[in-house]
């Protein structure tokens, strides 16, 4: 039988805030354990949340980029259970009144366009997180990750396939990113990502029995978990004739297989209540309509514009606009007077050459795009040669360094007195009368070597268009 | 005459000229205290030593001319839900029997900065959920008036210590009635402001949509003179309204031309003990002298009140009351076999029965299949019960009820039938779920000797209109300056 695999997810993002959603605490990655709480954090009796104004404007954002009707009378409710790692023994979240509803988002995979549904938007905390000992058989609760803020983007179940959702996923990091609202870095968990599947005959319009997936840490997993548990599901239907049961499944990346958690059947009832400490909040028509006048454009306008004004091609256009900040340094170098060809050329080879042997992100990198600009003009100027131009960007790169003093100081300026390359050139011609002879004798070989001989003689800043032109022209008249 | 006869705004006065010292005062309702205590058990705890040094630190300041203010000087005692840095705040309940609190609460750092002494912490109901304080882990407070009976509840301690001129005036708090009815039932002064007026920061949640903090002293003028010092928008308390405050005293009017008052007689039927019927009545003819217009009636929610207050708080109860897990502080188990077992003991060993119940109220409400027909229809009788106050408001300045059916019961009475002990929160509750300020003052003495307490009440924050009438009324009469007889010790 052909089979039809059913998608929905449910990602989780954390916000970009400095600080978490209802305290003043920090919301910085890592930390030791408990240094990043305060009482209202861990929930200590007589606390109370305070609305962190920032994360009701990210999620607002969030909406609107992913075309979401925004709740403007929006509240939050309390949904209620039992965990060490959650203090209050409740999440702050929202059931009833979610901030964003009915959203589109269009993904492309290979040529073929679809839109995917969103259902909801929602704001809430993050809970914290226990650790085993296993040396001591003790469990100890780090609270550090409480309150920080999260969305909670649910899609409808729209994707037939892994390479879908992880279109998707693409889009969703792309856009959240160059909102500014989150760094969506799996690696730190500021993007997680439920996976619920189920697979169905094709061409039924039933969905078939679902499972949740969870502990998906990279996208590479979430290939690999879809493949194996739409296999699973398959065969379980067809070889043993049995139900999918509903149930949460956890991605093992070790075992390259789901593993069973617990069943529907042990489902929580969580007695969601609208949370009473937290005063509904409105969310104005001027205030929306200022949220969407301060958006940034976003990476799909970007690679067309880059294609129609600059004449990048498609790939160009896409690597240079992979995250916000390196669209920003290529278009603050084109800003600076680059050429915006000579610019990508040079973003994509050097840079990122130096940002993958340093393992750095583009954020961190000090050299200014004026810097590469100005590099990019002396080589268009004809004062420096390319491969003196890359020996002088690694040496400045680091640190920024003035480029026009190490020039100086490294003597490094490409000659261009057509004087000084014609005598090189005679005496190299003169030290050379073998490879003169053979070069007369048909060897055209030879002539690269008198080129290498006459770059050496110049320390290899001579113009090698100058250079090969007076060579060419010395040798025919011999 | 001992300090303790003096309301707490004579005290400030003499503290100000200088002719009483700040740590005199403290030493004397501290052994007030020491004599009082093992017979009523109004305190928890008693801070000998922090309050003798806070008194020291405190004269220095006014000695320094850095503090004023009308109550500079003069020593309180707090309702043991309110956190008090580094002082054991047990909320009356078992499962935070050695709490300490690493934080100040909003409405205990601004007693400090305007000179009061902490004497100590107040008995309670467990979690304030009770009318009696008898659901206290650390045994019943006795009513000073008589010692057989109840001082009402929850904030028992608070009304019995200033009754029983323990302290001049006290902190306590109000969710369905928790000031307002103990102060009935001990003859004190206290009061309920708007929700939102007084910053619950650091008040340990019962129901926080409906739990405020309010003072219960001698008079409506001391009253009037603590809202001054602990009204006033906190940034930490998001439901915390921005609004005038900080001048109720200096406001503060005994002409009451033109003021319309309203007697609901929904509240004056069945059920109403007749002396307390005829005294709260009689409020009504001293306000007449004073210039108000006295007119009575309909307020047709009153058999919905107590339902909808029960659901409600035990609703938001259940969940406020979750944390008590014994993972991070306060009592945990000592043998579990597991991370279930362990919530379960803790949770079973650490609650009382009153508790137990409601939060088992609470979850019911909030289930699955129960939520639409309770909890839901609980919050839109409480907008149903919000809109007749409304419509009373725009006919009148305030309304008069009494405050209680009765006065107070026995001890040992309530507990056994705890829906009738529901039922007599009847004439409290719906200010809470309006959250209408709502004060109660003694207006007689029933044939027992017990006091009986009127209930003002206001628009939202109508509280000078409120303390403005108790003012006026306390004038005119002198209910509020009798001292318990009985069970009172010389």
């Amino acid at each position: 039988m052909n089979w039809e695999v059913v998608i929905g997810l449910e990602t989780h993002v954390e916000l970009a805030t400095k600080t978490k959603i209802f305290c003043s605490c920090t919301t910085a990655f890592g930390g030791d354990p408990n240094t990043h709480v305060c009482p209202v954090c861990t929930g200590m009796p007589g606390s109370l949340p305070v609305m962190n104004k920032k994360v009701l404007e990210y999620a607002a954002k969030a909406s609107l980029a992913l075309n979401c009707d925004v709740t403007q009378y929006c509240k939050f409710d309390r949904k209620n259970y039992f965990y060490p790692d959650l203090p209050k023994a409740y999440q702050v979240s929202q059931l009833y009144l979610p901030i964003g509803r009915n959203g589109k988002v269009p993904i492309q995979v290979g040529s073929e366009e679809k839109v995917i549904r969103i259902h909801e938007l929602h704001m809430e905390e993050d809970a914290g997180k226990l650790v085993h000992d296993n040396w001591i058989d003790q469990t100890r609760a780090d609270y550090n990750r409480c309150g920080v803020p999260l969305i909670e983007i649910v899609t409808e179940p729209d994707f037939r396939s892994g390479d879908e959702v992880i279109a998707y996923l693409e889009k969703l990091r792309s856009t959240l990113e160059y909102l500014g609202v989150s760094d969506c870095k799996m690696q730190e968990g500021s993007l997680r990502c439920d996976v619920n599947l189920s697979v169905r005959p094709q061409g039924s319009t039933e969905l078939g029995t679902r499972t949740e997936m969870k502990n998906l840490n990279s996208f590479k997993a979430i290939s690999r978990a879809i493949a194996y548990e739409a296999r699973r599901q398959e065969e379980l239907i067809e070889m043993d004739h049995k139900r999918v049961i509903q149930e949460t499944r956890r991605w093992d990346d070790n075992k390259d297989a789901t593993i069973s958690m617990r069943s529907k059947e042990n489902a929580q009832d969580y007695r969601y209540f609208p949370e009473p400490d937290i005063p509904p909040m409105e969310l104005t028509d001027s205030y929306l309509d200022s949220l969407r006048a301060s958006m940034p454009e976003m990476a799909p306008a970007k690679r067309e514009r880059y294609q129609r004004e600059w004449g990048l091609s498609e790939k160009d256009a896409a690597l240079l606009t992979d995250t916000r900040a390196m669209a920003a340094y290529f278009e603050d170098t084109v800003a600076a007077g680059a050429a915006p060809k000579q610019a990508s050329d040079w973003i994509q080879g050097e840079v990122l050459r130096e940002l993958k042997e340093k393992s750095l992100d583009i954020k961190q990198v000090v050299f200014a795009p004026e810097a590469l600009a100005h590099l990019i003009d002396l080589v268009r100027q004809g004062k420096l040669n390319r491969n003196t131009a890359v020996k002088v960007f690694r040496a400045v790169f680091d640190d920024n360094g003035d480029i026009d003093a190490y020039v100086k100081a490294h003597g490094l300026e490409q000659v261009n007195d057509t004087g000084l390359v014609e005598q090189v050139v005679s005496d190299v011609l003169a030290a050379n009368p073998q490879s003169v002879a053979d070069y007369k004798a048909g060897k055209k070989k030879a002539s690269g070597f008198l080129m290498g001989q006459c770059m050496k003689a110049l320390k290899g800043k001579g113009d090698p268009k100058v250079v090969s032109q007076t060579l060419n022209k010395k040798l025919a008249e011999l | 005459m001992s300090l303790l006869d003096y309301s707490a705004l004579e005290l400030g006065r003499l503290i100000a000229a200088d002719e009483v010292s700040v740590r005199e005062a403290t030493r004397t309702a501290l052994d007030a205290i020491a004599a009082a205590n093992s017979d009523n058990n109004a305190f928890i705890t008693v801070l000998e030593e922090d309050a003798l040094r806070e008194a020291e630190q405190v004269q220095a300041k006014l000695r320094a001319g850095e503090l004023s203010g009308p109550l500079a000087g003069v020593p309180a005692a707090i309702k043991d839900n309110i956190c008090t840095l580094g002082v054991k705040t047990t909320c009356a309940s078992k499962i935070l029997g050695d709490f300490k609190p690493p934080y100040q609460a909003t409405v205990m750092e601004r007693l400090q900065r305007a000179g009061s002494v902490n004497l100590g912490k107040l008995n309670m109901d467990e979690f304030a959920m009770g009318s009696t304080t008898e659901t206290s882990f650390y045994g019943p407070t006795k009513n000073p008036w008589n010692l057989g009976h109840v001082p009402g509840g929850s904030s028992g301690g608070a009304a019995a210590a200033v009754a029983n001129r323990e302290c001049w005036y006290a902190l306590g708090s109000d969710t369905g009635g928790s000031i307002r009815q103990p102060a009935s039932y001990c003859g004190v002064t206290g009061m309920k402001p708007t929700y939102g007026t007084v910053s619950r920061y650091g008040l340990i949640a019962y129901a926080s949509s409906l739990d405020q903090i309010g003072p219960l002293a001698r008079s409506a003028e001391d009253c009037a003179a603590v809202l001054d010092l602990i009204m006033g928008k906190d940034p930490r308390d998001g439901t915390s309204l921005e609004a005038p405050c900080g001048h109720l005293l200096e406001n503060l009017s005994a002409d009451l031309t033109g003021k319309k008052i309203g007697i609901p007689v929904d509240c004056f039927g069945d059920g109403l003990d007749p002396e307390v019927r005829a005294a709260v009545l009689s409020v009504a003819d001293v306000l007449k002298e004073r210039g108000a217009e006295i007119e009575e009636f309909r307020l047709p929610i009153m058999e919905y009140v107590v339902p909808t207050y029960y659901i409600i708080a035990a609703a938001e109860a259940s969940s406020n009351l979750s944390r008590f897990d014994g993972v991070k502080y306060g009592w945990r188990a000592e043998n579990y076999e597991d991370l279930t077992d362990l919530y379960n003991k803790t949770r079973t060993e650490g609650f009382g029965n009153e508790v137990k119940r409601r939060i088992l109220l609470g979850t019911f409400v909030l289930s699955t299949g129960y939520y639409d027909a309770y909890y839901n229809k609980a919050l839109q009788v409480k907008a149903v019960i919000k809109n007749a106050f409304d419509d009373a408001f725009s006919k009148y300045d305030l309304i008069l009820m009494p405050v209680a059916p009765t006065t107070a019961p026995k001890l040992g009475e309530s507990l056994s039938n705890p829906l009738q002990m529901y039922l007599s929160d009847i004439y409290t509750v719906s200010v809470n779920l309006a959250g209408l300020p709502g004060l109660s003052m003694p207006c007689g003495l029933d044939k027992n000797g017990l006091p009986i307490g009127a209930q003002l009440i206001g628009p939202a924050l109508g509280e000078q209109k409120v303390l403005d009438a108790a003012y006026a009324y306390q004038q005119d009469t002198n209910y509020h300056q009798k001292t318990p007889v009985g069970g009172a010790k010389e």
